[in-house]
């Protein structure tokens, strides 16, 4: 593709992202939520770290799970674009089929700007509190700690990567499955407690039970938060690391195929109904 | 038509709006139980590894999970109006139309919605309750219940106050939802596990300034016979849930105070 | 003064509203900065209103009008001045007041829109206190003036625009307020369903001696109805009176349309009136009546050519109020 012909999907992603930067009130609002979560998480997964038994991560790695994970808790798909379901609501989503544009393509450049303009919000204080305030004011042991080492960064940083793309792939899934079911309850219903369970957001996936480890592995949410997550604490170093990046890779292409493949027939569906 | 009278037909009204889409009402209420369901199952996998918690079994802390589960499902379906007034009154312009009928707006908004679905995650709570009575062995006697009672009417205050609180903050910030989230959810996750369990600062939190263990904890403690290790007398424990009370109070005044702030900005 | 229904005294609002703006570093910067900026929505409104009158409320967007019925229906607090309506002042006395008027807005509803409209209704009398044997009177009596028999056990939602507004009107009257504010009762509404609302709206004034304060951007909802307009433009009363007052001030002049039985003439030369348009087969004239009247030109044109037809028009009304608008240097 030439840069001409990239140039809608740029456009539409750099409107979103200044529209939702906009929502300040949201912002800090979702800042306060997250560090009131995190403390209470801590804290309990403190308690439970103290008992006798013997845990799969450190009290060090299981605190920066907790930060991190609050950090970049709106990457997840937690729920398809509001706006898309409003548009199938009211009947507008026909209209979608008018723009001379790659239909797919185009919303999956909406989801990186949701995937993106609100977490980079809601992360960068988070760290900045957690990672360099708590630790000046003495309080270091609760806040987070710094990465595993040079190559820990590298990685970190190819599986957030990785995390936007496979979180976009995922938004854009539901909404194409919102515009497939006509309606964005279903899919809300059932998107968000899976998200949250199964990305490791409710309780780090290397605490669950032993015998779910390797199905845990291997599920596409695990791409979402815990593979980046283990990989900054070293929690996850060497080919192991590399491994996850490679299931984060593998599923985004998945995805993205399946949701093409989905976008296909329920466009069509919307065209035998007239929208 | 007196306020109680008016409220049952509001009541009756809301239920027959809702049973016009049946299909609906099952798929919310049916994905309420998976979705609190799978959180609390969560929370049984990690005893099922650490065996417990400062001390705390999994029984025990299904009692406190209970109990603040079912206050809020009962807070969240009968303040539905309140908790999207910012989104739905507020935002569109519509809460002049309530302001425009001779009655109070917090029998209007109560009155907007007995949101039906809520039976989901009521459902659930009681579930993990009944688990916990039997993991716990509590006995059929009057005091026990009576206090369980009690925290259940106090907590369904609290988070009835919460919910107002969002509702007042919308008169002044369009995205007063996420706040009153960190309370409303952030408060089951908060009162789901005893107390003892926080460090000093959210225990006091969490006892004066939005008294969730006061509706959980401190009772269900005294129920379990466990002597409090924060320090509250053994015989105050089973009054706490009355600051329950307290805070829906406060809440309601505040409301007055953001009804009058709406009517002369016109925000 | 007992036959004032309404009496509004140097009323004045003034809000604040936050300013937004464009690109990505404002953006960001208004997260930490807010500009406000202080617009007076109204600016010292005076009128009064006797019981049984029908007002028109007329005005652009944005230029008070809402504001000045938020008022007045005890929704919104002014920032100065004075108002009574029926003797109460409506903000201070909110549930008193609000259960004496009665109030449609056009683009919002008030019935419940998942049930049947009989049950709101129902409601309605309840939330109002009215008297069961009152309701039944009065209900009946709506039904049948605005013939909702057969739409009463229907869901709002299934309703037409049309059928729905004559639904919001009943519902609005159930009470039987003496004092009715009515926010484009009209709009959306088919050219049927507005002769059904205007000509209701005109016998529950004239025979009832409700008073109405109705706004709308439909001209012809205020020439079927309206004795009195009021003109607000930029939150401060531009004119206050009938509307033949209304249109001598703004444009005065009236219009004849000549049909020629052959070619029309390539001109007319006739003292005081003026070509404004030419077709195939006629002309229409301006002119000013103070300057000459129909009768002179109709019958020079006449007896100077071979006419077919003659057609004496006032401009439409919202021509007129356009023409007032520019006059006044407000946007239509």
């Amino acid at each position: 593709m030439t840069a001409s012909a990239l140039r809608p999907y740029h456009a539409v992603f750099r409107a979103r992202f200044q529209l939702l930067l906009q929502y300040r009130a949201a912002a800090i609002a979702g800042f306060g939520t997250q560090c009131w979560w995190g403390t209470i998480k801590v804290m309990i997964f403190s308690a439970f770290l103290a008992g006798p038994v013997a845990s799969p991560m450190t009290l060090r790695e299981t605190i920066d799970y907790i930060w991190l994970g609050q950090a970049f808790l709106m990457l997840l798909p937690w729920s398809a674009d509001p706006e898309l379901a409003r548009m199938v609501r009211s009947g507008d989503i026909a209209y979608e089929r008018l723009r001379p544009v790659d239909g797919y393509a185009y919303w999956y450049a909406r989801a990186v700007a949701r995937r993106t303009a609100t977490p980079l919000l809601r992360a960068m204080p988070m760290v900045l509190l957690t990672g360099v305030v708590l630790p000046s004011l003495g309080y270091g042991r609760w806040g987070l700690g710094p990465p595993a080492g040079i190559a820990a960064v590298l990685l970190f940083i190819a599986s957030m990567a990785l995390v936007v793309a496979l979180a976009s792939a995922f938004s854009t899934l539901l909404d194409v499955l919102v515009v497939m079911t006509l309606s964005e309850r279903g899919v809300n219903i059932l998107v968000a407690p899976l998200a949250i369970v199964f990305s490791g957001s409710l309780i780090p996936l290397p605490l669950l039970p032993e015998w779910l480890q390797p199905f845990m592995q291997y599920q596409p949410f695990a791409g979402l938060l815990d593979s980046p997550l283990r990989i900054y604490s070293g929690h996850l170093g060497g080919w192991s690391a590399v491994g996850a990046l490679g299931r984060q890779a593998v599923w985004t292409v998945l995805l993205v195929a399946l949701g093409r493949a989905i976008m296909r027939r329920a466009m069509a569906r919307l065209q035998t109904q007239g929208g | 038509m007196n306020a109680i009278r008016l409220y049952g037909r509001y009541v009756g009204v809301s239920l027959r709006s809702q049973m016009q889409y049946p299909a609906s009402f099952l798929l919310t209420s049916a994905g309420a139980f998976a979705a609190t369901g799978v959180d609390f199952l969560a929370t049984w996998a990690l005893f099922a590894r650490f065996r417990q918690v400062a001390g705390w079994h999994f029984g025990e802390v299904a009692l406190f999970y209970s109990v603040i589960g079912v206050s809020f499902a009962l807070a969240d379906g009968l303040t539905r109006g309140f908790d999207i007034f910012g989104d739905q009154f507020v935002r569109t312009g519509d809460f002049d139309r309530l302001l425009v009928r001779p009655r109070s707006t917090v029998l209007q908004l109560l009155g907007y919605e007995l949101r039906a679905t809520r039976i989901g995650r009521l459902a659930q709570a009681l579930v993990v309750g009944v688990v916990a009575i039997r993991l716990t062995g509590i006995t059929w006697h009057l005091a026990p219940w009576a206090t369980l009672l009690f925290a259940v009417a106090g907590g369904t205050a609290l988070f009835s106050g919460i919910l107002v609180l969002q509702a007042t903050l919308a008169f002044w910030t369009v995205e007063s939802l996420e706040i009153a989230n960190t309370l409303t959810y952030g408060g089951v996750e908060a009162a789901q596990y005893p107390l003892d369990l926080y460090a000093r600062w959210f225990r006091n939190f969490l006892t004066f300034v939005v008294p969730l263990g006061c509706v959980s904890y401190f009772p269900v403690a005294a129920v379990l016979g466990k002597a409090d290790r924060t320090g509250v007398p053994a015989q105050l424990l089973q009054l706490t849930p009355a600051l329950g009370f307290v805070f829906l109070g406060v809440a309601l005044w505040l409301w007055r105070y953001g009804v009058r702030h709406y009517t002369s900005t016109g925000s | 003064m007992s036959d004032s229904a309404i009496i509004v005294d140097r009323l004045t609002k003034t809000f604040r509203v936050a300013e937004r703006r464009p690109g990505a570093w404002n953006a960001l910067a208004g997260l930490v900065r807010r500009h406000y900026r202080e617009v007076r929505a109204i600016d010292d409104i005076s009128f009064r209103l006797a019981e049984g009158e029908l007002l028109g409320f007329v005005g652009p967007n944005g230029a008070g009008k809402s504001t000045t019925i938020k008022i007045l229906c005890g929704i919104l607090e002014p920032t100065a001045g004075q108002c009574t309506v029926g003797g109460i002042v409506p903000w201070r006395e909110r549930v008193r007041h609000v259960a004496r008027i009665g109030a449609v807005f056009g683009q919002r509803t008030q019935l419940w829109w998942d049930l049947p409209v009989i049950e709101s209704f129902a409601l309605l009398r309840d939330i109002y206190r009215v008297p069961p044997e009152r309701y039944r009177q009065t209900s009946d009596e709506l039904i049948a003036r605005l013939d909702l028999g057969r739409l009463l056990a229907t869901p709002v939602r299934q309703l037409s625009l049309g059928q729905r507004m004559r639904c919001e009107i009943a519902a609005s009257l159930l009470h039987e307020p003496r004092v009715l504010f009515l926010d484009e009762p009209t709009i959306g509404l088919d050219a049927v369903a507005k002769l059904a609302v205007r000509d209701f709206v005109k016998t529950l004034n004239r025979e009832h001696g409700v008073t109405v304060i109705l706004t709308t951007h439909d001209m012809h909802d205020i020439e079927a109805l309206a004795e009195r307009v009021i003109v607000i433009g930029k939150g401060v009363i531009l004119a206050d009176g009938s509307l033949a007052s209304l249109r001598r001030g703004a444009l005065a002049e009236r219009r004849l349309r000549v049909h020629f039985a052959g070619e029309p003439p390539a001109t007319i030369e006739l003292p005081g009136a003026a070509v404004r348009q030419r077709e195939a087969r006629s002309i229409e004239l301006a002119f000013d009546p103070r300057l000459t009247s129909a009768h002179r030109l109709i019958a020079s044109v006449a007896s100077e050519f071979e006419v077919e037809d003659i057609h004496l028009e006032e401009p439409p009304i919202e021509e007129v109020i356009a023409r007032f608008y520019a006059q006044h240097e407000v946007d239509g």
